[in-house]
């Protein structure tokens, strides 16, 4: 049953990477994505991890997708790739340097010594986000509070990025050849 | 049970695959997803650890790379509107200066 699941989820999770990349319009490919995410989000359900898969859910497939999506269309960037590339060879080069990359990476699995993860009692009691949640506040109470700052600094600095009216000084010195 | 070493490979692949569309693609929003997905599959082997090792750190620390990717996707997308309003393309072979 786990093996039937993780198979089709992983085909799921496969087709909507390989979609996403050779898809031309962005606003597929952001679609693509999420399904991705999604499959991604399940793969969490079946490593017994549900906090996880909520937060999977809320915040990649949810909070992220929307944001992209929503900066997509609002640049109207769906087709942007009409002009032929500049650097033709990028493209060969690139597939023998991908499929370099998971050979070397299965290579370095099958070199592994590999035995069934572990079950029985504490196996069945893994996961639970009440254990996350106690980690949270005390192993990793610091990085949990500068996590608030880096969200707090992302918000200020997408306010500052965006702001409109006073210009940025730069802008008004080059007209004087400055 | 699906042993771990299966989710590896899963991982690497998904992995291999943003690395193809941040090279490939020129649409700098379709490379920035492919960034986010590159994420994901690193996220997926920290908790396929998690549950071999019967560690909860491992989520943790996955948690800490969604808030993470959370906010670096709020600067990110603020950056591409703001080089868009003056390039008026998000094309990366288009906005090869320092410039503004």
């Amino acid at each position: 049953m786990d093996f039937v699941l993780f198979f089709i989820t992983a085909a799921v999770a496969l087709i909507g990477a390989i979609a996403m990349l050779v898809a031309r319009n962005a606003v597929h490919s952001a679609l693509f994505l999420l399904l991705n995410f999604a499959a991604i989000a399940v793969l969490f359900l079946l490593l017994q991890s549900p906090f996880l898969f909520a937060i999977q859910f809320t915040v990649y497939a949810g909070a992220i997708m929307v944001l992209f999506l929503f900066v997509v269309m609002l640049l109207g960037a769906e087709r942007v790739e009409d002009t032929p590339d500049r650097i033709p060879w990028q493209r060969p080069l690139a597939f023998v340097l991908g499929v370099a990359l998971v050979a070397v990476a299965v290579a370095g699995v099958l070199r592994g010594v590999w035995e069934e993860p572990p079950g029985g009692e504490a196996a069945a009691a893994f996961g639970d986000p009440a254990q996350l949640g106690a980690l949270l506040f005390t192993d990793y109470l610091l990085p949990f509070q500068v996590t608030g700052i880096i969200l707090l600094i992302a918000v200020v600095g997408v306010a500052v990025l965006n702001q409109r009216g006073r210009a940025a000084p730069a802008a008004r010195r080059t007209p004087t050849g400055e | 049970m699906v042993p771990t070493s299966y989710y590896i490979i899963l991982s690497a692949a998904l992995f291999a695959i943003g690395v193809l569309g941040v090279l490939i693609r020129r649409n700098a929003l379709v490379v920035f997803m492919s960034v986010e997905l590159m994420l994901n599959a690193a996220n997926l082997v920290l908790v396929a650890f998690a549950r071999e090792r019967l560690s909860i750190d491992g989520q943790v620390l996955v948690f800490f790379v969604i808030t993470v990717a959370a906010a670096e996707v709020a600067v990110g997308l603020a950056l591409l509107v703001a080089i868009f309003r003056t390039k008026h393309t998000t094309d990366v072979d288009e906005v090869s200066t320092l410039r503004g």
